[in-house]
């Protein structure tokens, strides 16, 4: 019986077997911000335990609130940077080089496939995208990863998605996303792996892959998982070109991670694209998913492009053909937040980033900022946001606030119309 | 070893995101102490009055994917410092199960049948769980008791007072 990419991951890491159902797994790397790290570090020095098992394989970025807000945010970005600091970790991002860490750290290549990845942050599962075992993780999970290298795990069972079809115009990796949520239910895939494998995938770029992982635990998966193939080792290409002397053979190494033919699937579901419209969430859960010609004419309040599901080059772009020549609706406010300064220098360099100021947009440094109501956009009691983040839970951008979950087209044509609309109309 | 008896609070519904249970606003204080007040503050459900129903919860009897979203631990520790060890659902998110374990805390999964007869009881009812027989009996206008399965490494883990204490002596 072949394997699935999980199960070799799984595999090969393997340390140890502590029941029949659990693995426990060596970690090629262990990510960490400054929400949910600064606990853990304390706990560690209080127990006596101020280590790490190894400072180059830890990742540390200050990006959920940043530039602090306040004392107690100053306070976490300072106890992270001064452990990073403590204990050698060079790839620690602070103000200035920081970004949304779901897309500051791909974009530094520390991704690869095979690789096993944890973070104590829930859309971890991004980094399936690279071929990747990637998964979200509590603090104490994260003290363990830090101190020792390891994290337990159940045995994956993977769930094959097939997209297939043709992507039409207008619509995007998000509405595809959207969509299997919406017909998995925020429950349908809780502790699968979701492998998404079909021409549809293989046509996307590695942003478009990110976004579709992204929002794998929206549906409760441990990870999502992309075949890392040609368009994985050329996006990796600048940080992998010592190790292998040509692309080619890179792509060849790389598809011994890839799931074997004869590999055995917890279940399989496959969807065709070529139907697709545009979606958008309309509750407080990312199932509650109608296409948007069902939504058309619902006010927004403030449009919100950005967040490690949607704030990448790509989305911006798409954005920008929207926004080209047009303003914001009256009484609409509209804020961008790119994910990383990366994104944000390409997109001023491509004279995006003065697309949407004459837009009328506000242009945030890169951070989480509205996606999870810390900073940077919060919204009042009744209003609402049509965003390109991944989670509209209810007070999720603000109590009382309603946040309707889209792709950037479709967020930037609600810019323009204040309201919600098909934006292959605009 | 934790307490894991008490009287029930009843959350008749699916999907109670971590959100619910702790939202993110909150996430700024770094002693799991602080976070007590806050406890499923921004959970809207007909029959729940978070300052009348959680100074007398002990254990959560809730439905399917409770603790869905974040990954924060915060969901888990501000159970903990409200003196509620023990959750039964019909199903937990991921994460906020291993949680649970991994602070030597109990998740028990049972099926919708029996969290209905549980539920039926009465406003009242009793838990107390036997971790060595992986039982868990519901006193109220009757008296049931339930197998759960129980795994021995999540056993171990509560044993050992959970991960970072297991993973350090044996890693
Ligand atoms: S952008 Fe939003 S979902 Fe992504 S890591 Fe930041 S807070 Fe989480």
């Amino acid at each position: 019986m072949g394997k699935t990419t999980a199960e070799k991951i799984f595999a090969a890491h393997r340390r140890d077997n502590p029941s029949g159902e659990n693995v426990v797994l060596d970690l090629d790397v262990v990510m960490c911000h400054e929400i949910t790290t600064p606990i853990a570090i304390n706990d560690l020095v209080e127990r006596g335990l101020d280590r790490v098992f190894d400072p180059t394989k830890i990742k540390v970025v200050i990006d959920h609130v940043t530039p602090s807000k306040d004392s107690k945010t100053a306070t976490q970005a300072k106890i992270l940077r001064e452990w990073a600091h403590r204990q050698n970790i060079k790839d620690f991002f602070d103000v200035g080089a920081n970004g949304v860490c779901h897309a500051l750290f791909p974009e530094k290549g520390f991704i690869r496939p095979g690789n096993t990845v944890i973070m104590g942050d829930s859309h971890t599962c991004t980094h399936g995208a690279f071929g990747a075992f990637a998964a979200g993780v509590g603090t104490t999970d994260l003290e363990v990863g830090i101190l020792k290298g390891v994290c337990s795990f159940r045995l994956p069972a993977t769930m094959k998605v097939n997209i297939n079809g043709t992507l039409p115009d207008g619509v995007y990796a998000k509405d595809v996303i959207l969509k299997i949520i919406k017909d998995l239910t925020v429950n349908g895939a809780t502790d699968k792996v979701m492998e998404f494998v079909g021409p549809v995938v293989d046509e996307m770029t590695m942003e478009s892959r990110m976004t579709l992982c992204n929002m794998a635990i929206e549906a409760g998966a441990t990870c999502g998982i992309c075949m890392p193939d040609r368009v994985t080792a050329e996006y990796l290409w600048p940080f992998i070109s010592g190790a292998y002397s040509t692309v080619d053979e890179a792509v060849a190494d790389f598809s011994k991670w890839h799931s074997d033919a004869d590999a055995d699937y917890d279940s399989e579901i496959t969807f065709d694209v070529a139907e697709l419209v545009p979606q958008v969430t309309y509750g407080f859960k990312p199932d509650e998913v109608k296409d948007v010609p069902d939504m058309e004419g619902t006010p927004v309040n403030q449009v919100y492009i950005g967040s490690c599901t949607n704030g990448r080059i790509e989305d911006l772009r798409e954005a920008a053909k929207i926004l080209q020549g047009r303003t914001l609706a009256p009484g609409v406010r509209g804020i961008l937040a790119p994910a990383t300064p990366l994104v944000y220098s390409t997109a001023l360099a491509e004279g995006i980033i003065q697309i949407f100021m004459a837009a009328g947009f506000c242009v945030t440094n890169p951070t989480c900022g509205a996606c999870l109501g810390m900073s940077n956009g919060v919204l009042a009691a009744g209003e609402v946001c049509a965003s390109t983040t991944n989670r509209n839970f209810n007070g999720r951008m603000g109590k009382g606030g309603m946040v309707h979950l889209m792709s950037p087209l479709s967020a930037a044509a609600a810019a323009v119309k204040g309201c919600i609309t098909d934006p292959r109309n605009i | 070893m934790k307490n894991f008896s008490g009287s029930a609070l009843f959350l008749d519904r699916s999907d109670i995101n971590t959100d619910e249970i702790i939202p993110a606003k909150y996430l700024t204080e770094n002693s799991k102490q602080d976070l007590k007040p806050f406890i499923l503050e921004d959970l809207t459900l007909a029959g729940f009055d978070q300052s009348r129903d959680i100074d007398k919860a002990g254990v959560i009897v809730t439905r399917a994917n409770f603790g869905c979203g974040s990954s924060r631990e915060h969901a888990v520790w501000v159970f903990e410092v409200n003196d509620i060890n023990v959750v039964i659902a019909e199903g937990f998110a991921r994460i906020f199960r291993q949680n649970m374990f991994n602070c030597g805390m109990l998740a028990i999964e049972l099926p919708a049948a029996d969290i209905d007869t549980i539920m039926a009881m009465g406003a009242d009812v009793q838990i107390a769980v036997d971790l060595e027989a992986a039982t868990l009996t519901a006193k109220g206008n009757q008296e049931v008791t339930f197998d759960f399965d129980l795994n021995s490494f999540d056993k171990d883990l509560v044993g050992a007072g959970g991960w970072l204490a297991y993973a350090d002596s044996k890693y």
